[in-house]
């Protein structure tokens, strides 16, 4: 089935990046697709060159936004990964000691294959495809990220998870030495995080590995994070070394830390607003000091495929 | 201790160059020299604004207790120009929120200044300083008299709820409103013991003035 997402003609790609810069872009993505080169990343604008190893990958335009990603620059330079630092600023000067390689991951729970893993052996059965998803934060700005990874769903499916799995949880790694963030005290480390099982098979659920053709830098959760784009950003959990299948509700960082601002399922909702904070508008990254707020999507704009998760529920009380 | 005049044409000159540093950073900064404001422009106006604003706040405070721990009576010639920055800085922060942030977005502003406990009582903190600084040329000090200083003693509550606008406003790491809401419990702590040591010991000289501890 081919779902496209229904995007909202009210953003503008104008406002993301000029016209100029984004058709180039395009001809540029289209002269190397011409070419049958796969890894684009050296097709991106200068600037977007710097970083991880160029990926393999084939574009996914169903589940694309149609508006263009924000700067290289921008995505790398702003963002939250508190195990870095506070500020942020902080995740892309303070993430070169960081080590992604080799990997492993390991599979707990209700699941018949568990284990430790390879990321490659992950990975290898998978094709990775790039998609384009807006990342909404909760603190009410948001981005537009070219990531490159696979469904999260078809890399679950290998462990087998058996019928008792119904929630699925993740853990970021514990390294104090690489994450200087993590010797502050201001979440319980290692970050964790965690998705209803339908959730985490929804097709829209990506397990990145990858932006702007390359892998991921460590600033941005390298070698492998949770994209949920109709979540918000602090879903997105990082540099994820376990996963576990569950058959209760596994605790989340941020819910750990304020249960009154962060729930479990953290959806983007428009109506439902942080308790001290409005959520109805968003601050869109790279429009500039004289851009105004664009008023934000029910689930960040993916309504069509992701409401039917929800059918029934309360989601002021669910939020 | 440097004269009046040494004050006046050197010391005063410096100290309002400097407290205009932050400001030109952001300028020049705006126009990508010596650096940028970020992906977040917005953001980064908005944070610089209002840190600078709540430190000169705590600046113009702290002259006072300098004046009595280190015996320099000269400092409180600087006290109005910091506390008139720290206005200057706490309007930006306001005007970059009205202007750019919700670009006059009138409803959604109304809205969390009512709604938003943080946004009112930093809301109510910017009005209280507007009388302050109406009143403070000399013109205004003398017209006053001695409700001139009672009027002033608002900045104490202005300077608490900018602590705790700020406070309210962080999401997890409180240190830097930990940290000024520290040096605020020392400074008005400060001014508390005084004042009980003034009314305790009403003939005492020197001692009753808090000075030289």
């Amino acid at each position: 089935m081919k779902i496209r997402p229904g995007f909202s003609a009210a953003i503008q790609p104008s406002e993301i990046t000029a016209e100029a810069v984004y058709l180039d872009r395009r001809r540029l993505l289209q002269a190397a697709l011409a070419a049958g080169v796969a890894g684009l990343g050296a097709s991106w604008p200068a600037g977007a060159t710097s970083g991880g190893a160029p990926l393999t990958y084939k574009r996914n335009d169903t589940y694309s936004l149609s508006e263009p990603p924000n700067k290289f620059e921008d995505i790398t330079t702003y963002n939250n990964y508190y195990e870095f630092g506070i500020d942020k600023s902080a995740p892309a000067a303070n993430s070169d000691r960081f080590k992604p390689t080799p990997w492993t991951v390991t599979v707990a729970g209700e699941a018949e294959r568990t284990g430790k893993f390879a990321l490659e052996d992950i990975l290898k059965p998978h094709a990775l495809e790039e998609r384009v998803y807006r990342l909404r934060c909760v603190e009410a700005w948001s981005i537009v990220i070219p990531w490159v990874g696979v469904p999260l769903g078809d890399v679950l499916e290998q462990f087998k998870p058996t019928s008792k799995a119904k929630f699925v949880a993740f853990t970021t790694v514990l390294r104090p030495k690489e994450m200087p963030g993590q010797s502050i005290d201001v979440l319980q480390w290692p970050y964790v995080e965690g998705l209803r099982i339908d959730e985490a098979m929804h097709p829209l659920a990506l397990l990145a590995v990858g932006l702007y053709g390359k892998t991921l830098p460590n600033q941005n959760g390298a070698p492998l994070r949770l994209v949920t784009p109709w979540k918000y950003g602090f879903k997105g959990i990082k540099s994820i070394v376990e996963i576990r299948f569950t058959e209760k509700m596994p605790p989340t960082s941020w819910n750990i830390s304020a249960p009154r601002e962060y729930g479990f399922y953290a959806n983007v909702n428009p109506q439902v607003d942080h308790p001290r904070w409005s959520q109805a508008r968003e601050r869109k990254i790279g429009g500039g000091a004289f851009a105004s707020r664009v008023p934000t999507l029910m689930f960040n704009g993916y309504e069509k495929e992701v409401a039917s998760l929800y059918r029934g529920m309360d989601l002021a009380k669910n939020y | 201790m440097p004269s009046t005049v040494v004050v006046r044409r050197f010391i005063k000159p410096a100290v309002f160059l400097a407290c205009l540093l932050p400001l030109a950073l952001l300028v020049l900064h705006a126009f990508n020299i010596g650096g940028d404001l970020g992906a977040n422009p917005v953001e980064k106006i908005q944070d610089t604004c209002g840190q600078w604003g709540l430190r000169f706040l705590l600046i113009t405070l702290t002259a006072t207790s300098v004046r009595d721990w280190f015996d320099a009576p000269w400092v409180i010639m600087l006290r109005r120009m910091l506390g008139l920055f720290g206005f200057f800085y706490v309007l930006l922060h306001f005007l970059n929120w009205l202007i750019l942030d919700q670009g006059l977005y009138w409803s959604g502003i109304l809205t969390d200044i009512a709604k938003r406990p943080f946004i009112t009582i930093g809301f109510a903190a910017l009005l209280m300083l507007i009388p302050l600084a109406a009143t403070s040329t000399k013109g205004m000090m003398r017209r006053l008299g001695k409700r001139w200083k009672s009027l002033h003693r608002l900045v104490y509550p202005i300077a608490i709820l900018g602590v705790w606008h700020y406070w309210w406003q962080v999401k997890a790491d409180i240190r830097e409103p930990l940290l000024y809401a520290s040096i605020l419990a020392v400074l008005l702590g400060w001014r508390m013991r005084k004042a009980l040591q003034i009314h305790s010991l009403p003939r005492s000289s020197g001692e009753g003035q808090g000075r030289g501890v």
